[in-house]
């Protein structure tokens, strides 16, 4: 394995970009899961049809809207730039703001199949002990749909790493900044470097392998609750 | 110990009286089917108190409004002089001082047994002293369970860590949703002991919902008879059990209660008389019957009527009584018949062909003989 500096900093960039996404998808994901378990609202199927677009769509498709929203005559344009962090397209954050959108359902799916399967009960009990909202859901709702939040966690992180499309589409491939992994391998096989494409698109083989064996042991160990990849 | 009763001692003072419920709610449990709860009870403020009534008739949904647990219901509700709901506020569930024990178990399968007991206790607005603790784990038996996870738990096991859990958040009002229902024969014969050394043991006022007459007869002192989400009658258990206009079970379950005192003991005959407000009877001395008061149900099919004293009978009880109303049982070729013995009242269940051959009517003094009694508690 011959990696070039250039390469260990797109796999650094890689992890950063998966590290922020996942930490600030599990934040927003999470109320979202919360809602779509509980509600009886007729908004359930719009948001969840919504939620999961990115399972469907071209990541191209995706990009392209996105790179639409955040340019500079939209609405976030402006009001990126007119707090002066400039337009979002072309930056790190660009990347985390679409792959955000785009690992939505990866993390918002097993934490509501989790919520879902601890019900009302476990809550109302939790209740009758004088427990209030937010108590009842730190010590009984996190704790019973742990297994769910480390599905949601992995895949977040695991779909983040392994994007393209939409880097390509939103960030393109400035190093340091948005030249990802992903992107690095297609720019070495354009260039003919096969050498040094082996070489990353082996450490990708492998470490997605693991971490789906991981995720699968562990699964298969706690028969747990919303598991399940995708839906 | 002492600072418990102290404390126990306390609350007792401040809940002087009763639990007045008043609630309308409504709900659909399935398309085309519409639910309606409107009821309104005042039950006594201490001891147990049984909802009774078939399944569907708004037990449950009962029970949860008094616990906060039903959105969308309006009405009142104040139990032993703190207002817990009406018009203007409605007190969440965690700001009600209630413990509610649900027909499964509900623990906290991330908790061991005692993670489940300290989760009430922390949580509790006087939280229970290590006494009290010690005292509840006792009286539940459930000391070697402590270090289990629920999942390592038998279902008795698992309600009974249950109920201890809602005993610590030492609660004004206890709610019980049929606790044994989700249980098999053997278990619930396991759990029942431990409920009657709770409501004994624990100076706090039970509802407890069962379409269970066997469990009713032996755990409450007052009932509550639901149907069709109304509550259509209530009063001392054993007034309501004698009455025949009730579906308070069928068939073979029907029996009137009879509250007794032991009188004396015959040791030779190992029978014992226990005396009721209206008359005496011999029953089996029963190994738990130190306590002096005894609770004796006498089902409607272990009576039979005659209308001369029979001294060549092997039936040792027999009573002089008056008939005071007869209708039609279920079985067609059965009837009900309620009879006044003193102040107390009792069934019997006889052919209708009797009824008719002794021309058994509203007001004829007849002997009644008692074949069996159970000691119920």
């Amino acid at each position: 394995m011959n990696l070039s500096e250039s390469d260990i900093a797109t796999i650094w960039l890689t992890l950063k970009l998966a590290t922020t996404v996942t930490v600030l998808l599990l934040i927003v994901a999470t109320p979202i899961a919360w809602w779509l378990a509980k509600t009886r609202s007729w908004l359930k199927a719009p948001i969840s049809a919504l939620v999961s677009l990115p399972l469907v769509l071209p990541p191209t498709v995706l990009g392209f809207y996105l790179l639409l929203a955040m340019g500079p005559n939209s609405a976030i344009g402006k009001l990126t730039q007119s707090l002066g962090l400039g337009t979002l397209p072309f930056t790190f954050w660009g990347l985390v703001v679409a792959s955000m959108v785009y690992s939505m359902p990866f993390v918002v799916q097993p934490i509501q199949n989790a919520i879902e399967a601890i019900g009302n009960r476990p809550l109302e009990a939790a209740a009758t002990l004088g427990a209030g909202p937010v108590d009842r859901f730190f010590t009984v709702a996190l704790p019973l749909a742990k297994p769910g939040f480390m599905t949601a966690w992995v895949l977040g992180f695991a779909h983040t790493v392994g994007e393209f499309g939409i880097v390509l589409m939103i960030g393109g491939s400035i190093p340091n900044e948005t030249r990802v992994v992903s992107v690095q391998i297609y720019d070495h096989v354009e260039s003919l470097q096969y050498a040094q494409a082996h070489a990353l698109s082996g450490a990708m083989l492998v470490f997605s392998f693991v971490v789906l064996l991981v995720l699968y042991t562990y699964q298969h160990k706690r028969k747990a609750i919303g598991m399940t990849y995708g839906q | 110990m002492d600072s418990n009763d102290e404390k126990l001692g306390e609350s007792n003072a401040a809940r002087c009286d009763v639990i007045k419920a008043r609630f309308q709610t409504s709900y659909q449990p399935r398309a085309n089917d519409h639910f309606e709860l409107n009821v309104d009870i005042d039950i006594p403020g201490q001891g147990v108190t049984a909802i009774f009534g078939e399944s569907g008739s708004g037990k449950t949904t009962l029970l949860r409004c008094i616990a906060g647990l039903e959105s969308n219901v309006t009405g009142r509700l104040r139990v032993n002089g703190e207002l817990w709901q009406d018009h203007k506020i409605c007190l969440a569930t965690h700001k009600r001082s209630l413990g509610y024990v649900f027909q499964e178990a509900y623990l906290f399968e991330h908790l061991t047994a005692f993670g489940n007991l300290q989760y009430a206790i922390k949580r509790s607005v006087q939280p229970a002293n290590s006494d009290f603790l010690e005292q509840v784990i006792n009286v539940m038996g459930i000391e070697c369970n402590l270090s289990q996870l629920p999942e390592q738990l038998s279902g008795g096991e698992r309600q009974r860590v249950a109920i201890a859990r809602a005993l610590l958040t030492r609660p004004k009002l206890l709610l019980m949703d049929e606790p044994l229902a989700s249980l098999d024969t053997p278990r619930k014969l396991e759990i029942l002991p431990y409920l009657e050394r709770m409501r004994s043991s624990f100076n706090i006022p039970i509802v407890y919902v069962s379409h269970a007459v066997d469990e009713i007869v032996r755990l409450a002192d007052h009932v509550v008879i639901m149907q069709s989400g109304k509550n259509i009658a209530q009063g001392d258990i054993a007034q309501l059990f004698s009455r025949i206009d009730l579906p308070l079970g069928i068939g073979n379950e029907v029996g009137a209660i009879l509250e007794c005192n032991i009188v004396a003991r015959d040791m030779k005959w190992h029978l014992m008389r226990v005396a009721f407000d209206g008359g005496n009877l011999w029953l089996p001395i029963v190994d738990n019957s130190d306590n002096s008061t005894l609770r004796v149900r006498v089902l409607a099919n272990d009576v039979s009527l005659t209308l001369t004293p029979h001294s060549d009978s092997s039936i040792l009880n027999v009573l002089s009584g008056q008939i005071v109303e007869v209708v039609n049982d279920q079985a067609p070729a059965m009837a009900l018949v309620r009879l006044k013995v003193g102040e107390s009242y009792l069934l019997a269940r006889i052919t209708q062909k009797s009824l008719q051959s002794l021309s058994l009517i509203k007001g004829k003094s007849v002997y009644i003989q008692i074949k069996s009694a159970a000691i119920v508690r």
